[in-house]
């Protein structure tokens, strides 16, 4: 047994394997599976200020060797996220990560505020989020934005780590990570989806009815991979990576990138399992390799 | 709600129309707890989704239960190939299946094209008490017809080109019997105008029990990811629920066409 321990801005991970926000609701569906103190930690679904619909279905679509979605942060809101789901996830042995989003600044400082006295270990904030018209994407396009609203919700969280969530759907993914750092940002999390679209050939209409979704799976992998390493050596400050992985490999290949942690999402369409698979084939990697710890391997990639 | 996940072996497999499969799929523990409307949500090798399929039949005795699906793309293409002695990925049994009164007297199943499998497990439960209604295009995509007979179910089968059965849609006996009275429930599965149809037949006919089952491209299949809304009513309030684990089996009342 290898020590998969690792250490997040100040927070301890058991393992670094978080099923990611959207994939896995407030983990009580799978808990049917398996224990869900068996994970790293667990990105809960993102909550907005109050209760939302989201968008119309379909919403989701296959694609080549991953999938789309536009859910469109159906949620309901952050007072029912703290009185009935996070004192449930508290008891569960793992480290909590709230995302939250918003559609105005104002909106996520709102939120951020309602769970800076509560026992949650740390905030995501989504900043990327392509599924919504109004916030999401648009904060997290912008690098002056993205760290006038870090700097504001990290304002009314002293004491909370705070995770700001990127969007790959930029022309330099490391500009915004570097603003969001200056704003006070205790890591980053990436890559949020990536933006896609398809279209039933007989019917003429788009498979998704917001037209356009985030996309995401092991088609995306190489994608996240890429801007992990880019961030990762662009700021100082952890990055939680995610982007299809989908295998213990995949993992440890992100975290050579310069991933302190990673989220799992898609995978756990494919196979409910894919977290706790992930984490054994990660440990057998180590033991196979003879690596004491995973913290050895954070960032060890040697470029050409 | 309990569910499992596994690898089980294909004990039977058939192809019971062009492009209808069938596979009897020996796994004790989901027979065990499985219900009629309930579904298995399955893994096809090199797809990221998993394909839900309704449970046809439920063998408790055997350990065993029964698939029926469409080739409706690359994803149920692929899973056509598997042959008897395959080991079958499954996520099951899911969502919420239809509501069983063995109190009823008289009810009505009513399947059309690949929503009629689902039936057959409810034609299963009621016997001779319960009368199935299938339609289907055409004489060539018929199936099931020897098992709902089995079942002791009345049997009336309809194809919109009349080359099998009564010729026309299956709302025409449904109304013949409704007009009859003395229904105590009805159960529906297939495309949405059929069902919207047959909500608003039951509903004018003082029906109180009406269920549907309803088919939205789905995720995770267990209620966490939200993908596979619908618009339902809750006290008075317009709600996207979802496909996979509050359906898919809704009270028809509950539905916003």
């Amino acid at each position: 047994m290898s020590d998969l321990s690792v250490n997040v801005c100040g927070v301890n991970f058991k393992n670094p394997i978080i099923p990611a926000s959207g994939v896995f609701g407030y983990g009580r569906e799978y808990e049917e599976l398996f224990p869900l103190s068996a994970l790293g930690g667990i990105a809960t679904k993102g909550t907005t200020i109050t209760r939302r619909n989201g968008n119309p279905s379909p919403r989701i679509a296959e694609t080549p060797s991953g999938m789309l979605n536009s859910v469109g942060l159906q949620n309901p809101g952050i007072d029912k996220f703290i009185d009935t789901e996070l004192p449930n996830l508290l008891k569960k042995n793992t480290v909590i990560l709230a995302n939250i989003a918003g559609s105005t600044i104002d909106e996520c400082v709102k939120i951020a505020e309602k769970l800076s006295s509560t026992d949650v270990h740390m905030i995501e904030l989504n900043i990327s989020c392509p599924n919504v018209k109004q916030g999401g994407a648009a904060f997290g396009t912008c690098p002056e934005t993205a760290g006038e609203i870090t700097r504001k919700v990290k304002n009314v969280l002293p004491d909370k780590p705070l995770v700001v969530k990127l969007s790959p759907n930029v022309t330099n993914i490391t500009d915004i990570a570097k603003s969001v750092e200056a704003g006070g940002a205790d890591a980053v999390s990436l890559i949020n989806t990536v933006l896609g679209m398809r279209i039933d050939i007989n019917t003429g209409r788009p498979i998704l009815k917001n037209n356009v979704g985030g996309m995401s799976g092991p088609a995306v992998f190489p994608l996240a991979v890429r801007m992990v390493w880019q961030t990762a050596n662009a700021v100082k400050i952890p990055v939680i990576g995610m982007g299809g992985v989908s295998s213990g490999k995949d993992a440890i290949e992100m975290m050579m990138a310069g991933a302190s942690a990673i989220q799992v999402g898609a995978a756990i369409f494919t196979d409910p399992f894919a977290p706790i698979k992930i984490i054994q084939e990660m440990n057998d990697f180590l033991d196979t390799k003879k690596i004491k710890s995973i913290s050895d391997i954070i960032g060890s990639v040697k470029p050409w | 709600m309990k569910y499992t996940q596994g690898k089980y072996i294909i004990k039977n497999k058939s192809a019971i129309a062009k492009n209808t499969y069938s596979y009897t799929v020996r796994c004790p523990e989901v027979a065990d707890i499985a219900q009629p409307g309930q579904f298995a949500h399955i893994r096809v090798d090199g797809f990221t989704l998993r394909r839900p399929v309704s449970i046809c039949e439920i063998d408790k005795k055997c350990g065993t239960i029964r698939i029926v699906f469409e080739i409706r793309g690359n994803g149920t293409e692929e899973l056509s190939k598997l042959n008897e002695g395959s080991l079958i990925d499954m996520l099951a049994p899911l969502g919420h299946g239809f509501t069983l009164n063995s109190k009823f007297k008289k009810v009505i199943l009513i399947g059309g094209g690949i929503g009629t499998p689902p039936m057959l497990s409810l034609a299963q439960y009621y016997g001779e008490k319960s009368v199935a209604i299938t339609g289907f295009r055409g004489a060539g995509s018929v199936i099931l017809q020897e098992d709902f007979k089995n079942s002791g179910a009345e049997n009336i089968v309809c194809t919109d080109d009349g080359s099998y059965g009564i010729h026309g849609f299956v709302t025409q006996p449904f109304g013949d019997i409704l007009k009859k009275g003395g229904i105590d429930a009805v159960y529906a599965c297939g495309p949405m105008p059929m069902l919207k149809k047959i909500s608003e037949m039951s509903k004018e006919n003082n029906i109180a029990n009406c269920e549907i089952s309803l088919e939205e491209r789905m995720g995770c299949g267990i209620g966490a990811c939200l993908v596979c809304a619908c618009k339902t009513k809750k006290n008075d309030e317009e709600y996207f629920a979802h496909v996979c684990k509050e359906g898919p089996v809704f009270n028809a009342e509950e539905v916003i066409w």
